[in-house]
């Protein structure tokens, strides 16, 4: 399957600097200017170079696993009684998410630019893991930035980044997640710009992350497109994906943006309600401003302070989301709408019990919206719910919600 | 001529060069600001830097955005910081003061009601960290040439020789020289390198150029000076407010103290020159 990004018809974004509309751009300190630079041109030379993609090809292909199975999930969709839905299945993707999808790209960047250590930020700990795997298999030093909270709920990935060779460091700024690892990666590379590689795991930051890694990740959305065309004989109807800083979702979404008579639903955190203000719901709740090197929608007080966010998954907690989310938002192409803890739990629950398919809690609040959206919807459509990684990771976080310790 | 002109203007005539001390606003609470940025006038400085605080400080070490977060626990927001320019001026109608911070603040407040409440507030010029030339170009330099705000931009190791004409091209008031690859407050110099580069950016520019970033002591300074059009303190400062963040007499004691020393330093090493 070719990896080069498709054109699109009628879509050219970002621009030359990196704009989705008014989204997105290049706001970081200077220092950081040309190692942008160098990377976009970088970027850019290797995204036209066969033997570039003929090695991540091989490489998604033998080492991740690729492609990742389009599953009818028949039993789900009779018991929720309207539409068919199709799972994506990136949870059996190699380290059990579509995280790694990014991080081998990204990697091989930074092995063909010379770069000998790569540094990232995580939350729910996908990335760093994925990030951590990539880097124990080229050789690479890795240090991954986590906030302290992080650290403290998702113990299993921060053991299996140790056991992978990379060194975690803790970040006690701020809210202590992902926004402020972030922070810290940026300062990270700031000082070590000459050797350092910085892998950003989703599509937010600056240009040219936003685009890289929606082109990374948009196998996705390839993958999906020629097997539903194979498998029920036409495009779907709809497109669910969870949104966080929302890689998972361009990257479902991206090949399918041309055809507009599929619907594209991207499903926000919103944690314990969007009322109670304790949420991670920027496209939904928040407003356009500046962070991270992108202007997006962000969560923010009424002196552009930017506020603690809330969801029950690590992987979702982040008050930004990607640039292109936000124009695809105001463009009207695609529709935000949110879900809360308990929705995705139960989704989570219900979705193990009918299919014995265990979702990461990110993932659940896709399925979640999809149990709401499937019953309005005819038996004959199709809709597909991007499953972007497994639960293993956040059976602590279950039980505890049930009152067992583990 | 905008005060900043003014000021290096002065300083040209009597072979001096510009100490530019910063602390952050509000740190460690809301009433030290104003009285300090007094008394720094008294130990010698030439315009002042005041930071605006911001939740998310990502060009900052840890002593600036430890300074941030003291402030902000004080709830201190960008109108309340404009105030505290406004009082400044009541007393002192003739040091400059740079607003240095981050965009977003900004942009919530909006850049037209920003640009015309700074300049009421009596603000001279405006350094925003993460806002490049080129995402400045279009809307907010417009506004603040229209205010008669000089926007300050920075200049790094990496800024290309074309990066350095467009900063000089579109900035005014002086140009800031962040005189290693890190955030505030980090290692030390390489006066060599930072010699070079600075020699380097004089014959590109136009507009003075100022060092900052990892001047520490008077010894720095002095070397600065020697090379530099204005010599930036920052953290040196800003931890000195975090040691004595009980006792404001002290703490304003202390950076006056580093203030004076440092004037002394670079005013011998100019005229040694």
């Amino acid at each position: 399957m070719a990896t080069a990004p498709e054109q699109l018809e009628n879509y050219r974004y970002p621009d030359e600097r990196g704009h989705f509309g008014r989204y997105g751009g290049i706001f970081v300190a200077e220092t950081l200017m040309y190692p942008l630079e160098e990377l976009d041109q970088a970027y850019r030379t290797y995204l036209q170079d066969p033997a570039f993609l003929d090695e991540l090809d091989r490489d998604l292909k033998d080492y991740v696993g690729r492609p990742s199975p389009l599953y009818y999930a028949e039993r789900w969709s009779r018991e929720l009684g309207g539409a068919q839905i199709w799972l994506k299945r990136e949870d059996l993707n190699h380290t059990g998410a579509h995280k790694v999808n990014n991080t081998i790209g990204q990697a091989l960047l930074a092995r063909r630019m010379g770069k000998k250590r790569v540094i990232a930020e995580t939350g729910a700990g996908q990335h760093g893991v994925a990030t951590a795997t990539v880097a124990a298999r080229l050789g690479l030093e890795c240090v991954v930035y986590m906030g302290e909270v992080d650290v403290e709920r998702q113990k299993l990935n921060v053991y299996r980044m140790s056991l992978l060779g990379a060194e975690v460091r803790p970040v006690s700024s701020g809210s202590k997640t992902l926004k402020d690892a972030l922070n810290e990666a940026l300062r990270d590379w700031v000082t070590h710009v000459d050797d350092t590689f910085y892998i950003i795991g989703t599509v937010a930051g600056p240009h040219p992350y936003p685009a890289m890694v929606r082109d990374f990740q948009s196998v996705i959305g390839r993958e999906a497109k020629q097997q539903i065309l194979e498998q029920a004989g036409r495009l779907p109807d709809a497109l669910v994906a969870c949104v966080g800083g929302g890689s998972n979702a361009i990257g479902l979404f991206y090949p399918f943006l041309e055809h507009e008579q599929v619907a594209l639903y991207g499903v926000e955190a919103a944690g314990l309600g969007i009322e109670t203000g304790k949420h991670s719901a920027p496209l939904c709740a928040g407003r356009p401003g500046v962070l991270h090197g992108n202007r997006t929608y962000l969560m923010e007080d009424d002196d552009g302070q930017i506020i603690e966010t809330h969801s029950i998954s690590a992987g979702l907690d982040y008050p930004g989301v990607g640039p292109e989310h936000a124009w695809l938002k105001d463009s009207g192409r695609a529709q935000y709408v949110n879900i809360t803890d308990d929705e995705a739990l139960e989704a989570f629950h219900s979705l193990t019990r009918i299919e014995g398919i265990m979702p990461a809690l990110e993932s659940s609040h896709a399925l979640a919206y999809a149990m709401q959206l499937a019953p309005r919807m005819d038996r004959d459509q199709i809709m597909i719910v991007n499953v972007s990684g497994r639960g293993d990771k956040d059976i602590h976080t279950v039980a505890e919600r049930e009152g067992l310790k583990l | 001529m905008s005060r900043i002109e003014t000021v290096f203007g002065r300083l040209a005539q009597s072979g001096r060069k510009a100490l530019i001390p910063f602390i952050t606003a509000g740190d460690p609470d809301p009433e030290f600001t104003v009285p300090m940025l007094h008394a720094m006038v008294d130990a010698g400085a030439d315009i002042l830097e005041l930071g605006v605080p911001f939740s998310d400080p990502m060009a900052d070490g840890p002593v600036i955005q430890r300074a941030s977060e003291r402030a902000l626990a004080h709830r201190v927001s960008l109108r309340q910081v404009l105030r505290m320019v406004a009082e400044f001026r009541r007393g002192d109608d003739t040091t400059p003061i740079v607003l240095m911070g981050y965009l977003n603040p900004i942009e919530c407040m909006g850049y037209g009601a920003f640009a015309e409440a700074a300049k009421e507030a009596g603000v001279d010029g405006v350094l925003t960290v993460d806002l490049p030339p080129e995402e400045a170009e279009d809307e907010m330099l417009p506004l603040l040439y229209g205010a008669g705000i000089d926007p300050v931009f920075l200049l790094a190791p990496t800024s290309t020789p074309e990066r350095i004409e467009k900063a000089d091209r579109l900035g005014r008031g002086y140009l800031y020289y962040v005189s290693l690859k890190g955030v505030t407050g980090a290692g030390h110099l390489d006066i060599e390198e930072v010699t070079r580069k600075v020699a380097g950016i004089q014959a590109l520019a136009e507009l003075p150029v100022g060092v900052g970033f990892g001047v520490k002591d008077p010894e720095t300074a002095a070397r600065m000076a020697g090379l530099a059009d204005a010599v930036v303190v920052g953290s040196a400062l800003v931890r000195k407010i975090e040691e004595h963040a009980g006792d404001a007499c002290r703490a304003r004691e202390e950076i006056t103290a580093l203030l004076a020393a440092m004037r002394r330093a670079m005013d011998e090493e100019v005229t040694l020159a």
